[in-house]
């Protein structure tokens, strides 16, 4: 029982992990209508921001809210000079014109960081094991990023739902060329939610990081998962990403967990364990697999078009 | 007169063609040289270079030409660089090769065209058994016998029980097996991760915790060993379960690694403080070459086969069409490794020592590795009665 508790929160953890970095993709995707394959290397520069920000200031926190701010200026500009140009192309040209900045990014990466990979050290405080409940001890770190990204989605959802950027961003969402023709400003609009986007996955870089290395094309892995959760949660809708986001990451950790056991009953114990890695990586496709069919338009689509 | 100087022109090209196509000594070396473990190929290539410094650039008194091909972690990719480097570069060897599934995939094309093979790391089981090749020769392991070192220098421990987790590829399965093979007391559960990309290991560090083992052992190479290492400490592990480890720790990962390192044991046919003359000048000059840059295991391994092409190539006096002869030299092993003398196994893999590693603060207070002792001397792989070829 302890071990499911531990396990569950595993898995929730990596999967609010997985929502910071799929809240922006599906906003971009969403509302601009634009595929961005380089948001995987964003969530990289946000650590690389962090790990160099960290060694300058000496200060965790500090180092941090420095990269956070530094990944929203780089999203900014990002669009500004380039992504502006492609909105009005189709999906190909977007693919071709974000993968390329993949290529860049990683490449730049290598010039000015070197291809070693960079580590970002956890103060203190942050590396004890915490005791959550009698015999129950969670790394303080991996809680902490529990309690972060619930924070988040929390203010997203006050963002959204309550203020008048979300109901436009809300608005942007389920029919892009009426709010043009209502006369908001929806250039403006397009670089907020842009940046947002990649503040978002700048965080989720570099909270990553402290667990992981740092190190180049960190983004591109997990990046294909965010595209999964973005389709299973519905393009565009924010709860929709958030739920299929703890639903992955769920069944991820706890099929890694568990599934090895359960095939042991029925397969020999060399097969099962083989077998097992291979199947629980494939339950997540599997799961989308299903939700395409049954709901083609996710769980939560964003509006009806 | 004119038509002298035509036949004599003629003849000039006639003889001059063929001396062309044998004039240098051409090497192909797939290793990794993109993405996270590039780290590792680069220093594979570095002490390569370094042993044509020692050597002179030339081997039998021709020139040696490189050609480096980067596999990407990927064998399928492995499999073509290797392909394109034995059918239109024509090397007379092929080197390099960090990983058993690269290899593995790479193998069968090498051994067809008849080019001499010589894998600077990876070493799977099959290779050492029914795969086992008269153009095949390693300057690594197999890889089961670096973790049964490691599985001896348990019991010598007294460790009772243990939790094995690796990566799912061949590597990963050898090196689970090589403990398991030696070690004496109970394994209490076994964990295979996707390889390479699962990097979070909670799941199965949850696993460990609480199977009540009284040890870990991982086989994690290149950035995953520093992952690995980074959540094992953050999970609070360090204080309660000994972790013990096979290519998990080294010279590369190190630097990233720092303290959560600091006391976890390993295995290794070569640590860099071995006490022989060309090891001394291998690291010195390594460092020397590449300031900054301390040299690896694998490196250890390109510089010791860069020795021993050259032994085979110095034996028939750059003739490379006289195989049976380079293969007879090689088998000797007769070049002056770093990790100190060894010869070979009827299966082309080295019978040589173990020693126990470990990470220590040295007198600049940089953290590096240390030989403490020997695990086991002499150790042949526990393949080579599958391999059919005759010593």
């Amino acid at each position: 029982m302890l071990v499911l508790i531990e396990q569950s929160l595993n898995g929730l953890q990596f999967g609010l992990l997985l929502f910071l970095l799929a809240a922006g993709l599906t906003l971009v995707f969403g509302i601009m209508d634009f595929v961005n394959l380089a948001h995987g290397s964003l969530y990289m520069m946000g650590a690389y921001f962090a790990a160099t920000f960290v060694a300058w200031t000496g200060s965790f926190l500090l180092g941090v809210v420095l990269a956070l701010g530094a990944t929203l200026l780089l999203g900014i500009a990002l669009e500004f000079v380039a992504l502006r140009h492609l909105y009005g192309r189709d999906h190909l040209d977007q693919v071709l014109a974000t993968f390329g900045l993949i290529l860049f990014f990683n490449d730049a990466v290598r010039l000015i960081w070197g291809p070693a990979g960079l580590v970002l050290p956890l103060p203190a405080w942050l590396t004890v094991p915490v005791q959550i409940m009698p015999g129950v001890f969670y790394p303080a770190y991996r809680l902490s990023i529990i309690v972060v990204a619930l924070a988040v989605a929390a203010m997203l959802y006050v963002v959204v739902m309550r203020t008048r950027v979300g109901m436009l961003i809300r608005a942007g969402a389920s029919n892009r060329e009426m709010i043009g023709a209502l006369g908001i400003n929806i250039k403006l609009l397009f670089t907020l939610v842009f940046g947002l986007g990649a503040a978002l996955a700048g965080l989720a870089g570099l909270m990553q990081a402290p667990i992981l290395t740092v190190q180049i094309g960190m983004g591109e892995n997990i990046l294909i998962l965010a595209f999964v959760i973005i389709v299973i949660g519905g393009i565009g809708s924010i709860r929709g990403a958030f739920l299929a986001a703890i639903f992955v990451g769920m069944i991820d950790t706890l099929g890694r967990a568990f599934l090895p056991d359960l095939l042991r009953m029925v397969l020999s114990s060399a097969a099962a364990s083989t077998a097992a890695p291979a199947l629980s990586s494939m339950l997540i496709y599997l799961l989308m697999a299903i939700v395409l069919v049954l709901r083609p338009e996710g769980l939560f689509p964003a509006a009806r078009r | 007169m004119k038509t002298a100087f035509w036949l004599a022109g003629a003849t000039v090209l006639a003889l001059a063609q063929p001396a062309l196509a044998g004039d240098t000594i051409k090497i192909g070396f797939v290793s990794t040289f993109s993405g996270p473990t590039a780290v590792i190929g680069n220093d594979m290539r570095n002490s390569f270079e370094l042993a044509l410094d020692h050597i002179g650039r030339k081997m039998g008194g021709k020139p040696v030409e490189v050609i480096y091909e980067d596999d990407g972690q990927k064998p399928d990719v492995g499999k073509q660089k290797t392909e394109k480097l034995i059918q239109s570069d024509k090397v007379d060897f092929i080197v390099g090769y960090i990983w058993s599934n690269v290899l593995l995939a790479s193998l069968k094309t090498a051994v067809d065209s008849k080019t001499f093979l010589i894998s600077a790391n990876a070493g799977p089981s099959q290779l050492a058994g029914e795969l086992c090749s008269p153009y095949v020769f390693s300057t690594s392991w197999q890889n089961d016998q670096t973790p049964q070192a490691v599985g001896t220098y348990m019991n010598q421990k007294g460790v009772k029980s243990v939790f094995l987790i690796g990566p799912n590829y061949a590597a990963g399965k050898d090196m689970l097996a090589g403990v398991k093979s030696t070690f004496k007391g109970e394994v209490m559960g076994e964990e295979y991760t996707v390889w390479p990309s699962q990097l979070d290991f909670s799941a199965e560090l949850t696993k460990a915790k609480n199977s009540k083992a009284e040890s870990i052992f991982v086989f994690y190479p290149g950035a995953a060993g520093v992952q690995f290492l980074n959540q094992y400490a953050q999970a609070g592990l360090k204080q309660q379960i000994p972790l013990y480890t096979a290519f998990t720790i080294d010279e590369l990962s190190l630097p990233l690694q720092k303290e959560n390192a600091l006391g976890v044991p390993g295995a290794q046919q070569w640590v860099n403080d071995l006490p022989f003359p060309e090891n001394k000048k291998f690291v010195e000059d390594y460092r020397k070459k590449y300031p900054g840059l301390r040299p690896t295991f694998y490196g250890a391994q390109s510089y010791d086969a860069a020795q021993l092409i050259n032994s085979a190539v110095v034996a028939v006096k750059g003739d490379t069409s006289k195989k049976d002869e380079m293969k007879a030299e090689m088998q000797k092993a007769n070049f002056k490794s770093v990790r100190g003398p060894f010869k070979y196994g009827n299966n082309h893999i080295p019978i040589q020592n173990f020693y126990l590693q470990d990470v220590v603060k040295d007198a600049d207070g940089q953290l590096s590795l240390k030989t403490m002792a020997t695990i086991v001397k002499d150790d042949q792989d526990r393949y080579a009665s599958k391999c059919p070829m005759k010593k």
